[in-house]
């Protein structure tokens, strides 16, 4: 099939969505494992929370109340899992965290179930962001460029805290050497704790975000697991520009995978992923040297 | 001497017990957890809605016992030992998954216990896999899609895409459409099976749809991606140029709500819809509206058709697992999905289709039937069984 150009500008698009998508969930993930060391395997079972709560509180009091209220409730359960939890695990080993908080996930899954049922719920789309623009000659859905431009926000709100501020500079003296960022006077748990709750926040905000493109249902937070997991694995753990690129580099074989080898679709990804283990296996950009 | 009196007490108390053959003991193995959970308490509460209706006058008892399978094949494997070997059930009824269907197969035809599908519709279940203890009350992949291909080239729907997950079901259900509706006339001018459960995101296939020049796109997708799907092709303004037709389970009522708008219009093929104007029919849906709050979907009217099979082979007198699996293959009733009946070379029911659109109603989303499209037994598909016993 020969396509014209509007169909691969399209195409594009939809990666960088993909992309955008995915970095709001794994820059959370990513952040909390380069600087506590904690793998914490629930993070996809967050995600599925902020978009319940985010439809449970669209039905009420409309979409943006979902959007800016979800992250904050998730991350209030960030905080109880911290300090209920995380907390006595942290020097568990990675074993014992990887079993405790893949037990969470099925915990927690189950309890979305017990608290909204079974049935799929849906968010609508915001009339403001509802409809399609007009952009270099194709039509795209706006709430997905939305997305696209939150990913972007995002992106450069992190990169600026990290890079340019003190917390950031006490961030990551943390990943690179926790135990000498204590010796010169930061509170690396009391850091780990505020990190912990923001990437559970943004995993919140993904969910809710993702909420009006996807159907909430129960297992959207197990679906979500492995190309998140995939996502910090290629990009290497802790960095915000790993997160990034491993965002994109998903999003975009992902998305060309399915339209120039639709048979190796779900394949191309997992070879990419093995590749990049063999060769490179702290990932693309690492946190540490 | 006193303990010999009260053991002879004993035996004569339970001599003189009610004969069992009067109960009918029913395992009904179905997920109660996990992803399917929502299709196993639909198949539930209708199962026991068509109890509630019909065995009452049946002059039997059922005693049911539930497993969970989980929708895993070991776990189901698993539940089905512990129903037949230790509860000993005389009848086995439900099983969503085809995967775990596939797993239960051999022990419940080797064990010789009938077991009552109320859902998985893989083909080969009442193909080469048939087994004269495993009747079908649901639907075959092939069934619910085979008549559509014929009706939408009679529409005049020349060139088709089609898209369906990449598995068992997605490729059964296309295939299915894709024969009959190139043996009409029509053009299957692409084709793509996205990655099952990994897709997440179906921008990519939707462009591909709208550049290949089809008239129309024909889609089976299910659950969490069925959602997804149809709020997707809408918001890429698809429906507005390129009409979206599909296997019924897109636009189940069962989720439809949660597609909202973006579900109007669609056009939709299966075994059945609630608004199908029938007394039976209107009948059960206020039964099931009074029981749960929400119209029935084609899951609940399987248990309950399920439910009715197995009162009516009770009621003709079957008592024992042979009796009741021999009579099984014998029921025919007019039910709210019309008239259905076992087709005895394969053991699937054979019923009518019904292409429905979904509109927008008075509450929410409700279906407009467009067509009844004449029931059709499956093709053999290498079943080779025993002919049933008079």
């Amino acid at each position: 099939m020969a396509h014209d150009l509007g169909f691969w500008v399209l195409q594009a698009l939809n990666a960088l969505q993909l992309s955008m998508l995915l970095f709001l969930l794994s820059i959370g993930l990513t952040v909390i494992f380069g600087l506590m060391h904690f793998v914490n395997l629930a993070h996809g079972s967050l995600y599925a929370m902020g978009a319940y709560v985010a439809a449970s509180l669209a039905a009420v009091g409309g979409y943006w109340m979902g959007f800016f209220l979800a992250p904050v409730a998730v991350a209030g359960v960030g905080v109880l899992l911290y300090s209920g939890l995380i907390r006595r695990m942290r020097r568990a080993g990675p074993m014992a965290q990887v079993l405790v908080t893949f037990g969470l996930i099925f915990a927690l899954l189950d309890l979305t179930r017990i608290i909204w049922g079974d049935l799929a719920l849906a968010i609508d789309v915001p009339a403001s962001l509802s409809g399609r623009l007009t952009l270099l000659g194709i039509e795209y859905p706006v709430y997905r460029l939305f997305i696209i431009a939150l990913g972007v926000a995002i992106f450069a709100t992190l990169a600026f805290v990290l890079g340019r501020t003190q917390i950031g500079a006490m961030i990551r003296a943390g990943v690179d050497n926790d135990c000498m960022a204590a010796c010169l006077g930061i509170n690396v748990e009391r850091l780990f704790f505020i990190v912990f709750c923001v990437g559970c926040g943004l995993a919140g905000l993904s969910g809710a975000v993702a909420a009006p493109l996807l159907s909430v249902t129960p297992d959207m937070g197990l679906q979500i697991l492995i190309p998140t997991l995939i996502v910090i694995v290629i990009g290497g753990l802790g960095s915000l520009r790993g997160a990034i690129a491993g965002s994109l580099i998903y999003g975009f074989v992902q998305t060309f995978g399915a339209v120039l080898a639709p048979q190796l679709a779900s394949v191309l990804i997992y070879a990419l992923l093995a590749a990049v283990l063999v060769i490179k296996p702290v990932g693309l950009f690492p946190a540490k040297g | 001497m006193k303990r010999s009196i009260l053991a002879a007490l004993g035996l004569a108390t339970g001599l003189a017990l009610p004969a069992a053959a009067e109960d009918i003991k029913v395992g009904l193995l179905l997920p109660f957890s996990g992803v399917y959970a929502s299709l196993g308490g639909e198949i539930e509460t209708g199962f026991n809605l068509g109890l509630a209706d019909f065995a009452t006058d049946a002059g039997v008892t059922f005693e049911i016992v539930r497993e969970d399978t989980e929708v895993s094949p070991p776990v189901g494997l698993a539940k089905t030992r512990k129903l037949i070997l230790q509860d000993e059930v005389d009848v086995l009824v439900g099983i969503v998954s085809s995967g775990v269907l596939g797993a239960v197969r051999d022990f419940v035809d080797g064990a010789g216990v009938p077991l009552i599908v109320a859902n998985a519709g893989n083909d080969e279940a009442t193909g080469v896999a048939c087994s004269p203890y495993i009747t079908r009350m649901s639907f075959s992949n092939g069934q619910v899609n085979r008549p559509m291909g014929t009706w939408m080239a009679e529409q005049g729907i020349g060139k088709v895409f089609t898209l369906a997950p990449d598995y068992a079901a997605g490729r059964q259900m296309i295939e299915a459409f894709a024969e009959t509706y190139t043996a009409a006339g029509g053009e299957i001018v692409g084709q793509e099976y996205t990655p099952f459960q990994k897709t997440q995101d179906f921008g990519p296939y939707l462009a591909q749809a709208s550049a290949s020049g089809a008239d129309a796109v024909f889609v089976f997708y299910a659950g969490g991606e069925a959602i997804a799907f149809v709020k997707q092709y809408d918001s890429f303004g698809l429906n507005e140029t390129l009409p979206l037709y599909g296997s019924g389970f897109l636009t189940s009522p069962l989720y439809v709500n949660a597609q909202g708008e973006a579900a109007e219009g669609v056009i939709t093929a299966l075994h059945y819809a609630p608004t199908i104007e029938s007394d039976a029919n209107q009948a059960f849906v206020a039964a099931y509206v009074a029981e749960t709050g929400r119209v029935p979907s084609e899951f609940a009217v399987q248990g309950y058709d399920a439910a009715r099979a197995l009162v009516e082979a009770v009621q003709s007198g079957a008592t024992d697992r042979d009796s009741l699996a021999n009579a099984l293959r014998q029921v025919n009733f007019d039910g709210p999905r019309g008239a259905l009946r076992i087709d005895p070379a394969t053991n699937n029911v054979i019923q009518p289709i019904y292409v429905y659109e979904t509109v927008a109603g008075e509450n929410g989303l409700t279906q407009r039937v467009i067509a009844q499209l004449p029931a059709e037994a499956d093709p053999v598909n290498g079943c080779v069984m025993a002919p049933v016993s008079n």
